[in-house]
């Protein structure tokens, strides 16, 4: 890994086992369930004939390995498939929402961050029952559902106090003060659980940096304490909260799933559940895609922004 | 897990989980009507909790606390199917990974990270866009997604396991392979497995309530606790209550997961060691210490009076330091000797205030200047550090912040010390780079500490102290972690340095050589006491005290050609068991009943010398 060049090519080059994997894995299970795509098309009261021909039609005569190179092929050019729902393009309407998981997923991250980071520090700093309480802290954001939480917290800030709305998307194109205001409540049930995992882990990582020979060293040749907390061990501590963070985003990810249906956000989620019960296959493999290659920007991000941070990374 | 059960919060997690398997074993029968109940009594909708309806009713009349009873078994369901499967799959796979190494812990590794990175949530809804509503499907593919967490946990443990003995042993004996897995390794990293499946738990069960509250798994009407989130949910702006109970629930049957999981390895792993105290508490009254004064070395730059220093020791204050005295003048070098344990890097801790956490200065003072340093506020103390009494560590490696150019680590102490701009800071940098000895000082600036040497880092640690102008500085044996030819050349470094600034140095060492080239006095310590105090040639000359005359007979300097070096019996006792009196009475050849009466007190000899010893005359005609 010399440069920021060669580990972005590293990185890609190793996503794509991760993409083939996962792609060609919805392939097999499709191919394993009872039924078809072409009798889910035309349900139970189909002719044999029409069946047949829409066999015939989509593809699915063919063995599963051309199946997949075609969907493959297709994705190169750009094309992820029809809707069977309604005939809409899949990656038209994966894009049209992607802006709206991005910034919920974006908004909780960055809010878990700074939350969650800072908290971890004082605790790190303070120790005693603040520690503990970081501790309980940690196990409640783990325990306590985001849909619930949005249910609470709609509850109390839209039904009770009116100041926020309850559910709904307002594009920021269209109005950037409502589009904040519709992601409050959904980027702090999203984001509760996140701040609660980040406090814990920065935590520690802040103890782990606290307790190296260079602090005591710092400190005994009278370098302020303000720069060894918030230059020196703040530095070496965000490797490890680099790390932590990627995972964090990971389980944001998956978060705002549930969260979108909560608050009725048009996002990915919305889409992947609805897809999921209304059977939309072409639309959950192309649904797949998007989140795998999420995953590979993610991790993409955390390498670059870790040998950015780390000079041994960086100049090795 | 047993020692777990014994901690009311492992039993009472146990305890929950035991009565949430009978209420999902025991409800779906007791009310059989629930779980295809369509709708209660219609009159009674969205009842508050009364005394036939504990936990009120919902939207179509039913009971809410025979629902949450009867949903308990198809979540619960739910859970086992996914841990049941990442068990299966991760417990065997980690166990082969960490048994083999090699190429299947490769294989398996690959595998892991795959599914590691594969986004869990969406990879259910395939299977359940596939096999709608079939939760056996759903929490057997949760299953395989979660086992590489297990495979890691399991994999590392296999590791540590297998380097022991009897592993050996057992493979000597030509038993096979999966016999010594599941009879001596399995066992054996048993506790991380269950931390870790308790953690799976918890996971599963947030998935699978997600499901359920998704509708995607549990077919209307059938009764779960993520449905009856989303019931309640949808009626949220007029019947808020409803979405309590489950979502409670939920919340609490996670927890327990989680909890249970921290206890089991809080009783499993071993004892944790706390990281020390960044800002030590500071002793606010010192009027003690300024009468225990039992020196009047007024015009010293440095002294140490009568310094006692407790540390804790499982949570007991335990006395390592007793009776430290000794000072240093303007432009001194004093040596501070004796073996590891005998608290010479604690005294010097304690002149700067930097002792570990818990580390309590319970008499004495350290005085600067005449001013007792106790006494000043914890800002003033710190602003001495560095201009005052700056500090070179032992491990010059390890002394430098990572992440930062040493150049800069260096200007940052010439910004705070002299308040300087940042380009004269970093030229003060490079120059101060260049007196400590470095060629092409520009460059080195610019590195990074892992690009260093141990002898360049040691340098430039140097270089760090000086940043201040100190009036002192305190070398903590700073050629201990250097080889041989490098050790002279700090050596040599740290004593023109001295001469050329007029600093005065104090060097922690357990060489008698450094001593012999570099200092003017010596300090003797043993077992938290200050055992002799001379000038550097009379301690060579003529050691007053058993332990002195020990030591430097003991040292490999002193008579390279020696065959045999002698040696003092025993080891240094550690603070609890110093013996009463001398504390050296017990390795000492001369000792008499009278050295372990009472505690022996620095005993004043001739001009500048002094020994903890009531035998001295022993010596006096017999010199070294």
């Amino acid at each position: 890994m010399g440069n920021p060049i060669g580990i972005i090519v590293t990185r890609l080059l190793g996503a794509i086992p991760l993409l083939l994997a996962v792609t060609a894995l919805t392939f097999v299970l499709i191919a394993l369930a009872p039924g078809d795509v072409a009798q889910a098309i035309l349900g139970p009261d189909a002719t044999p004939a029409a069946y047949d021909e829409l066999r015939e039609q989509l593809g699915l005569n063919l063995p599963l390995h051309e199946q997949y190179w075609g969907w493959l092929t297709g994705v190169l050019h750009g094309d992820v498939g029809t809707s069977l729902y309604n005939g809409e393009s899949v990656s038209h309407a994966i894009t049209q929402r992607l802006p709206v998981t991005l910034s919920l997923m974006v908004g909780a991250l960055i809010v878990s961050l700074v939350v969650g980071v800072a908290l971890g520090m004082a605790s790190a700093v303070r120790r005693g029952v603040f520690g503990r309480a970081i501790d309980m802290f940690a196990l409640i954001g783990f325990a306590v559902p985001s849909f619930w939480l949005g249910a609470q917290l709609i509850v109390l800030f839209a039904v009770q106090l009116g100041w926020l709305p309850a559910t709904g998307y307002v594009p920021l194109g269209l109005d950037s003060g409502e589009w904040a205001k519709s992601l409050v409540l959904p980027v702090a049930a999203l984001a509760f659980g996140g701040i609660a995992a980040l406090a814990k882990q920065s935590r520690d990582a802040f103890l782990d940096a606290l307790a190296q020979p260079f602090v005591s060293v710092a400190l005994a040749n009278g370098v302020s304490i303000g720069s060894i907390l918030f230059r020196h061990v703040l530095k070496v501590a965000s490797l490890r909260i680099t790390t932590i963070l990627g995972l964090q985003a990971l389980t944001l990810l998956g978060g705002t799933v549930v969260v979108e249906n909560v608050f009725s956000l048009p996002g990915l989620g919305t889409l992947a559940s609805n897809a999921t019960s209304r059977g939309d296959v072409p639309m959950i493999q192309g649904i797949v895609l998007y989140y795998a290659f999420m995953v590979v920007a993610v991790n993409l991000l955390v390498d670059i922004v870790y040998a950015w941070l780390n000079p041994r990374v960086r100049a090795a | 897990m047993i020692a777990a059960l014994r901690r009311p919060a492992g039993a009472l997690c146990l305890t929950y989980i035991l009565v949430l398997t009978v209420i999902a074993v025991l409800a779906p029968i007791l009310l059989p009507d629930v779980a295809m109940q369509q709708a209660g009594d219609l009159r009674i909708t969205n009842a508050p909790p009364s005394s036939s309806h504990p936990l009120g009713t919902d939207t179509l009349g039913r009971d809410v606390l025979d629902k949450l009873l009867v949903g308990t078994r198809v979540t619960l369901v739910g859970l086992v199917i996914a841990v049941s499967c990442a068990l299966a799959i991760g417990v065997p796979l980690g166990l082969l990974a960490g048994y083999t190494r090699g190429g299947v812990d490769r294989v398996v590794g690959w595998i892991a990270d795959l599914a590691f990175a594969m986004p869990t949530i969406i990879i259910v809804f395939v299977v359940l866009t596939i096999f709608p509503h079939n939760m056996v499907a759903a929490m057997i593919t949760l299953g395989l997604l979660l086992s590489p967490t297990l495979i890691r946990v399991v994999r590392s443990a296999t590791l540590v396991v297998r380097e022991e003995l009897y592993i050996d042993a057992a493979k000597a004996a030509g038993l096979s392979a999966p016999y010594i897995l599941s009879r001596h390794v399995l066992p054996r990293i048993l506790g991380p497995i269950i931390v870790q499946a308790s953690l799976v738990c918890g996971v599963a069960l947030i998935v699978q309530t997600a499901l359920a509250f998704l509708e995607l798994v549990v077919p209307n009407p059938q009764p779960s606790w993520g449905g009856m989130i989303a019931d309640g949910l949808r009626v949220l702006q007029t019947n808020a209550w409803l979405v309590i109970p489950p979502g409670l629930t939920v919340t609490v049957t996670i927890l327990v997961f989680g909890l249970l999981g921290d206890v089991i390895r809080d009783t499993s792993s071993a004892a944790w060691s706390p990281a020390p105290q960044l800002m030590p508490k500071q002793r606010g009254d010192l009027g003690s210490s300024a009468r225990s004064t039992e020196e009047t070395e007024g015009s010293a730059l440095l002294s140490v009076r009568s310094l006692a220093v407790t540390l804790p020791r499982e949570g007991v204050p335990v006395r390592v330091l007793h009776d430290v005295s000794f000072s240093l003048d303007e432009g001194e070098v004093v040596a501070l000797v004796g073996e590891s344990g005998c608290g010479k890097t604690m005294t010097a801790r304690s002149i700067v205030g930097l002792l570990p956490s818990g580390g309590e200065v319970t008499h004495g003072a350290v005085v600067y200047r005449g001013r007792d340093l106790a006494a000043l506020s914890r800002k003033q103390r710190h602003a001495l550090r560095g201009k005052a009494i700056a500090w070179v560590s032992q491990e010059p490696m390890v002394s430098l912040t990572p992440v930062f150019r040493v150049g800069w680590q260096i200007a940052e102490g010439v910004r705070r010390h002299q308040g300087t701009s940042r380009t004269e800071a970093w030229r003060r940098a490079v120059d101060l780079l260049g007196e400590v000895g470095l060629s092409d000082p520009e460059a080195v600036a610019r590195r990074y500490p892992h690009e260093l040497s141990g002898g360049m880092a040691q340098r430039v640690s140097i270089a760090r102290a000086l940043a201040g102008d100190p009036d002192v500085l305190i070398a903590d044996e700073p050629t201990t972690a250097l080889d041989v030819t490098l050790q002279a050349e700090i050596l040599a470094l740290l004593r023109r340095l001295q001469e050329q600034r007029g600093m005065a140095l104090l060097l922690v060492t357990h060489d008698w050589g450094v001593v012999a080239d570099i200092a003017d006095r010596v300090v003797v310590m043993y077992a938290g006491e200050v055992v002799e105090r001379a000038d550097v040639d009379d301690i060579f000359e003529s050691p007053c005290h058993p332990y002195t005359r020990g030591l430097i007979a003991s040292d490999p300097h002193h008579d390279p050609d020696a065959e045999r070096l002698p040696f003092i019996r025993g080891v240094v006792p550690r603070p609890e068991d110093w013996p009463a009196g001398c504390h050296f009475s017990d390795r000492c050849d001369f000792s008499i009943a009278a050295c372990t009466d009472r505690t022996v007190p620095l005993l004043h000899l001739t001009d500048h010398r002094e020994a903890r010893c009531i035998r001295t005359d022993i010596f006096e005609e017999a010199p070294a």
